[in-house]
């Protein structure tokens, strides 16, 4: 076994269990913290691709700022030691078929795509290629949906400042 | 012309011998197995010793500002004092609290520490001497600091203590809010280096610092830097998140013995990261003082090794942050915020603009 197949080996075993305690713990802040250890983990795993800027985009976004806004949101919430209740059988069976039916998708769809062999060395993309597309209008720009979700994330942003600000009247 | 470093040659035949030694004694895989823990080793051996100097200076520091003595029984002017302190630490009683998160309340300090380890990893001490360099090497620095602030928040809720929580809502708060000003100041820059590269940012700084190359931007970034770091990690006038008159101790209260030396350790380490990223970003790192033409000057300069050039500007800017602590009072939360989002934060956006618009016209050195 390579030195990559082993790293792999260890990031994909922390992604599968802490995903699992995820979803089983009955504690959510720990739930929470479990999650950020699968966003890090995955961020690892972009690093081993040498996807160097995805990965830290990875740990930006999910681990330093979703995960952090989770845990902000328990925090305003929550009690510590307080448990969640456990589901009902119906509940349980409902997600049950749709984690099922996701996964059977997902799985599908990998063992439908036959993966061909890239030209494009991994490990290359550098910041510039990355800059430029996402400010070009041409083929594999990404100048619209860039400032599609910046105007989304305007809407938002303002759609919650309105709801924030207390009524004077 | 591109001088050559004395020092150069023998920080990168060192390493190299190091490598070659040990692939040609065992199989490539316990090569990279043995030259990993040799890494580690020597960063956490750094980090104990960075942060028991960096206490000791602090508490000189401190002293020279309010006209004391400080520390002077353990060793002569009480330089031991800090390892007296650590092994007094280390003997104390880990308290258990009743009621709390054990597992979290346990995990809380190795999120702050290993947040502050990664990111000491990409860190230049002198050419080659680095244990990565990557590509985005800013953007992974930020990155990874960002992950400190789960440990905090997750310290102050287990605790299950008010004081804790509501240091750890604060701290979370500042954290989050002045990351974008830290992470602006760092963007002008590269701006105007053109590379996020660690070891290219130093090596663009060969004949001038960016602060002299990028004059009043580089400035107005420099200051905001030196403000917004200071608040990310918790110090100085920013340091409500432990306001001892209000809050105890804040977010690390409950803790203890060696649990709260990490808190301790952290923090210190990560005055000690900014203000290295502050002095290989602005200051130029390693880089020795270069003036483009004079070649003898710049050959003197070369004579001082490029690791003491590092430490001497991170030095530097330590004693500016703890100037900073020891002078101005405390802020309020909302005078916190208001810093930030109502005059830090446009004033770096019309900066970066700024920026790129005397790169654009080529108005710099």
């Amino acid at each position: 076994m390579t030195n990559n197949q082993i790293m792999f080996f260890i990031f994909s075993a922390v992604i599968v269990i802490f995903s699992i305690l995820t979803v089983t713990s009955r504690r959510i802040l720990r739930a929470a913290t479990f999650l950020l250890f699968v966003l890090v983990s995955t961020a690892g795993l972009y690093f081993m691709l040498r996807f160097n800027f995805l990965a830290a985009i990875q740990l930006t976004l999910y681990a330093g700022g979703i995960v952090v806004l989770i845990i902000f949101s328990i925090l305003l919430t929550s009690q510590v030691g307080a448990k969640l209740e456990l589901p009902g059988l119906s509940k349980k069976i409902y997600a049950l078929i749709a984690a099922a039916a996701g996964a059977a998708l997902c799985i599908w769809t990998i063992l439908q795509y036959n993966f061909p062999r890239t030209s494009i060395e991994s490990g290359r993309t550098s910041i510039d290629d990355i800059g430029k597309a996402l400010t070009s209008t041409g083929k594999y720009g990404y100048a619209l949906p860039f400032e599609v979700i910046s105007i989304l994330l305007l809407a938002a942003m303002i759609g919650s400042i309105v709801i924030a600000k207390k009524r004077k009247d | 012309m591109a001088s050559t470093n004395i020092y150069d040659n023998f920080v990168t035949s060192l390493t190299q011998s190091i490598h070659n030694g040990l692939y040609s004694s065992m199989s490539p895989t316990w090569a990279l197995i043995t030259e990993l823990a040799i890494i580690g080793f020597v960063f956490l051996m750094f980090y104990a010793l960075v942060g028991l100097f960096l206490v000791y200076a602090e508490r000189k520091v401190c002293a020279f500002m309010q006209n004391r003595v400080g520390p002077n029984r353990v060793g002569k002017y009480g330089i031991f004092q800090t390892i007296a302190d650590f092994i007094k630490l280390l003997m104390k009683e880990l308290v258990v609290i009743k009621n709390s998160d054990k597992l979290l309340f346990t995990l809380a300090p190795f999120i702050i520490i290993i947040a502050s380890f990664m990111a000491v990893a990409a860190i230049p001490f002198a050419k080659g001497l680095h244990a990565i360099d990557f590509d985005i090497g800013i953007l992974y620095v930020i990155a990874v600091s960002s992950l400190g602030v789960v440990g905090v928040l997750l310290a102050g809720w287990s605790s299950n203590n008010k004081y804790s929580l509501i240091g750890a809502m604060r701290s979370g708060a500042q954290i989050i809010s002045y990351e974008l000003s830290v992470g602006m100041s760092l963007l002008t820059i590269v701006i105007l280096a053109g590379t996020m590269q660690f070891s290219e940012i130093v090596q663009g700084q060969e004949f001038g610092w960016f602060i002299f190359k990028g004059h009043i931007p580089a400035v107005i970034a420099f200051l905001i830097f030196l403000i917004a770091s200071t608040a990310e990690t918790n110090r100085g006038p920013f340091d409500l998140a432990e306001a001892e008159s209000e809050l105890t101790a804040g977010f690390h209260t409950e803790y203890s013995g060696i649990k709260f030396a990490f808190f301790f350790l952290a923090e210190y380490m990560n005055m000690f990261l900014v203000a290295s990223i502050g002095a290989t970003i602005f200051l130029g790192g390693w880089m020795p003082f270069h003036v483009s033409g004079w070649i003898g000057f710049n050959q003197v300069m070369d004579y001082i090794p490029p690791t003491f050039w590092y430490l001497g500007k991170t030095g530097f800017i330590i004693f500016l942050m703890m100037w900073f602590k020891w002078t101005f009072p405390r802020l309020r939360i909302d005078q916190l915020l208001t810093l930030e989002w109502k005059y830090l934060l446009p004033i770096n956006l019309f900066n970066i603009l700024l920026m790129a618009f005397i790169v654009l016209m080529g108005w710099h050195f």
